[in-house]
C-alpha cells in the first residue's frame, strides 16, 4: 500500500522570553493561528489536536479555547520528547485515515510564573519519593549529572568537551534575534561557571524562559494553498527507557538508540545524510548522548566528536542552530521549537543562521529524566 | 470481613514496598529474589522482571556494592539534606542498582562501598553507603546476580 506523504505545512513561535501580556492559552492560540495561516488553513480545518502541559485533561482545555472539537486527540506525555512523538502519531493517524489536518501546539510561562521546581513529588508514596527524593536527588538535574559522570568515567569525556556544546549553542544564538542569551561565551566560561551538580555547571544547563509554538501536519492536498513551502516528514520514531535513574539499564545509552533507528529506518537515511541537526539540549550531556545514539559518532566518541566547533556555525555538522534550549529558549518542553527551527532551515528562511543548501533535517526530542526520546526526519521534496 | 491491607503506620503509603521498609527498620537491606530463575530485583514488583514468574522471596542483601555513578549536589533540594552532599547509584553485589547517598570519605566511581544506615525522624532509616574498609573490598560470588 502506498501511504500518502505527510507534511509540516505551517510553523510558528509563540511570544518568547518573558511574556507578561498573554496567558499560556492565548500564546498557543496566536501561534496556532499563524501556523495555520502559513499552511493556508484555519481553525475550522483542524480535525486533530495534539498538546500537553496546558492544564488538566491534555487537549481538552486548549481545544475549547481554540474552538476545535477534534476527531483525533492526543496528549501523549513524553516530556520534552512529546512533540516529535506528536508528529509521529499525526503521521500514523493521517496514514490510517483518521485525520487530515493535525494541529500541535504548546505554550508555557514557566519564567514569569516562577513555576520551575527542583522536585516533582508531593507525597511520600511514589517510587521516586521513596527511592530518589529521600536522598536529595534533584530532578532532572541530578539524573543528567550522574549520566554525565558515568560517561566521563567510562569514556574519558571531559567538562571542556561538554562545554563545546554550550559554546556552539551560544554562537548560533548570536545569529538569532529571538534568542534569549546572545553574548559570546568560551569553553573556559562554561567550565568556570558555578558547579550545580558535579560535573554539570550552570552553563551546562538550559534556560528557564516563557515560550512555545505551533505546527500543522497535513497532506499535500490540504496544503495546496499554503503560503510557504511545506516540508515532507520522511521518518519518525520514539522510545523510552526508565523513570528512576537506577532503573536505566546503561547510563550511557538513551532511548534515542531506538527512536533514531526507527526514524532513520523509515526515512531510509543514515546520520551521514543529515544536513542540519536540532538535538534537544536540556543539558550539554543530552546532546552528546544523542550524537552517539543517533549514529553521528560511535558510543563513547561524543566528546572528541564535538571538539573544534563541529556543531557551531561553519562546523561540519550544524546543530542547535536556533541557539537551542541552552541559549535561545527553553519553555519547559522544548521539543516543538526544535521542529519549528528544522522547518525554517529546510525552507531557507533562517536568516543569518541559515545552513546553506539544507535538504535533510532531524529534530530529536528528549524528555523526563533522560527517559524518553523521539526523532523526526524532515526533508525537502 | 474486609481486608484493609497491611499496616503502613510510619511507612511510605505504598503497600508494595512495606516489606522493604519494615526490614530497613531493623537495618536489613532486603531484595526480591525469583524462585524460578534466581535473579534479584529492586524495587519490588509482583513478578520477576527477568522471567515474569510471580513467586518471589525477600532476601537480605550482603551490603557490598560498587559505585556506578555519583554527583555532588550543591543546591538545596529537601530540608533534611544540607548541600553539598553526594548522591550515587550503586550496583549491589546481588545485581540490582539503587540510588543512595555516599557518606564519609568520598569514594570514586568503581570503588567498593558498604552498607550503613541514615536515621530519619518520621520514616524508616535509609540505606546509604560508605567507602569499604579492609576485608570488605571483595564482591561476593556473582552467581545468580542480575
Amino acid at each position: 500500500m502506498k501511504l500518502r506523504p505527510a507534511y509540516i505545512a505551517g510553523v510558528a513561535e509563540t511570544p518568547l522570553g518573558e511574556v507578561w501580556d498573554h496567558s499560556e492559552l492565548s500564546m498557543a492560540a496566536v501561534a496556532s493561528r499563524e501556523a495555520l495561516a502559513e499552511a493556508g488553513l484555519t481553525f475550522a480545518d483542524v480535525d486533530a489536536l495534539f498538546t500537553n502541559y496546558m492544564g488538566e485533561e491534555g487537549t481538552v482545555q486548549l481545544g475549547e479555547y481554540l474552538g476545535v472539537m477534534p476527531r483525533y486527540a492526543d496528549s501523549t506525555d513524553l516530556g520534552g520528547a512529546a512533540f516529535e512523538a506528536f508528529v509521529h502519531h499525526a503521521v500514523a493517524a493521517i496514514h490510517a485515515g483518521r485525520c487530515e489536518v493535525a494541529l500541535i501546539a504548546y505554550a508555557s510561562r514557566q519564567r514569569t510564573r516562577r513555576s520551575r521546581k527542583m522536585t516533582r513529588e508531593s507525597d511520600n508514596s511514589s517510587l521516586s519519593a521513596q527511592f530518589e527524593l529521600s536522598y536529595g536527588l534533584p530532578g532532572p538535574l541530578g539524573h543528567y549529572a550522574m549520566i554525565a559522570a558515568r560517561h566521563m568515567h567510562q569514556f574519558g569525556t571531559t567538562s571542556e568537551q561538554l562545554a563545546e556544546i554550550a559554546v556552539a549553542a551560544r554562537s548560533w544564538a548570536a545569529k538569532n534575534p529571538k534568542a534569549w542569551a546572545r553574548d559570546p561565551i568560551t569553553t573556559a566560561d562554561v567550565v568556570e561557571s558555578r558547579l550545580i551538580c558535579d560535573p554539570l555547571h550552570r552553563l551546562d544547563v538550559c534556560l528557564v524562559t516563557d515560550g512555545g509554538g505551533a505546527l500543522v501536519v497535513t497532506t499535500a492536498e490540504r496544503a495546496r494553498d499554503a503560503a510557504k513551502r511545506a516540508v515532507r516528514i520522511l521518518g519518525a520514531g520514539e522510545s523510552q527507557t526508565h523513570w528512576g535513574i537506577a532503573q536505566m539499564p546503561d547510563l550511557t545509552v538513551t532511548a534515542a538508540a531506538v527512536s533514531g533507528r526507527e526514524a532513520f529506518g523509515m526515512a531510509g537515511i543514515t546520520a551521514a545524510d543529515v544536513d542540519v541537526l536540532e538535538p534537544y539540549d536540556s543539558f550539554t550531556i543530552t546532546v552528546l548522548l544523542a550524537l552517539e545514539d543517533l549514529g553521528f559518532c560511535g558510543k563513547g566518541e561524543g566528546g572528541a566528536f564535538v571538539e573544534g566547533g563541529r556543531l557551531a556555525p561553519g562546523g561540519a555538522l550544524p546543530a542547535l542552530t536556533s541557539g537551542g534550549g541552552l541559549s535561545y529558549n527553553h519553555p519547559g518542553a522544548f521539543g516543538l521549537l526544535l521542529l519549528v527551527e528544522a522547518v525554517r532551515q529546510l525552507r531557507g528562511e533562517a536568516g543569518e543562521r541559515q545552513v546553506p543548501g539544507a535538504e535533510v533535517a532531524v529534530a530529536h526530542g528528549v524528555g523526563g529524566l533522560m527517559s524518553t526520546a523521539s526523532t523526526v526526519v524532515l526533508g525537502n521534496d | 470481613m474486609t481486608d484493609h491491607g497491611p499496616d503502613l503506620t510510619g511507612l511510605p503509603a505504598d503497600p508494595t514496598t512495606a516489606p522493604f521498609w519494615r526490614a530497613a527498620r531493623e537495618h536489613r537491606l532486603v531484595l526480591q529474589r525469583c524462585r524460578s530463575c534466581g535473579r534479584f530485583q529492586f524495587y519490588p514488583r509482583p513478578f520477576c522482571l527477568s522471567c515474569s514468574d510471580p513467586e518471589l522471596d525477600w532476601v537480605e542483601a550482603s551490603g557490598g556494592a560498587t559505585v556506578y555513578s555519583k554527583t555532588t549536589v550543591r543546591i538545596p533540594v529537601i530540608p533534611e539534606m544540607t548541600p553539598p552532599y553526594v548522591v550515587a547509584i550503586v550496583t549491589l553485589d546481588e545485581g540490582p542498582r539503587l540510588t543512595t547517598n555516599l557518606i564519609g570519605d568520598e569514594p570514586e566511581i568503581g570503588d567498593r562501598v558498604s552498607l550503613t544506615w541514615r536515621e530519619r525522624a518520621d520514616l524508616p532509616p535509609l540505606p546509604v553507603f560508605r567507602l569499604a574498609g579492609d576485608g570488605e573490598g571483595q564482591p561476593l560470588s556473582q552467581e545468580g546476580a542480575g
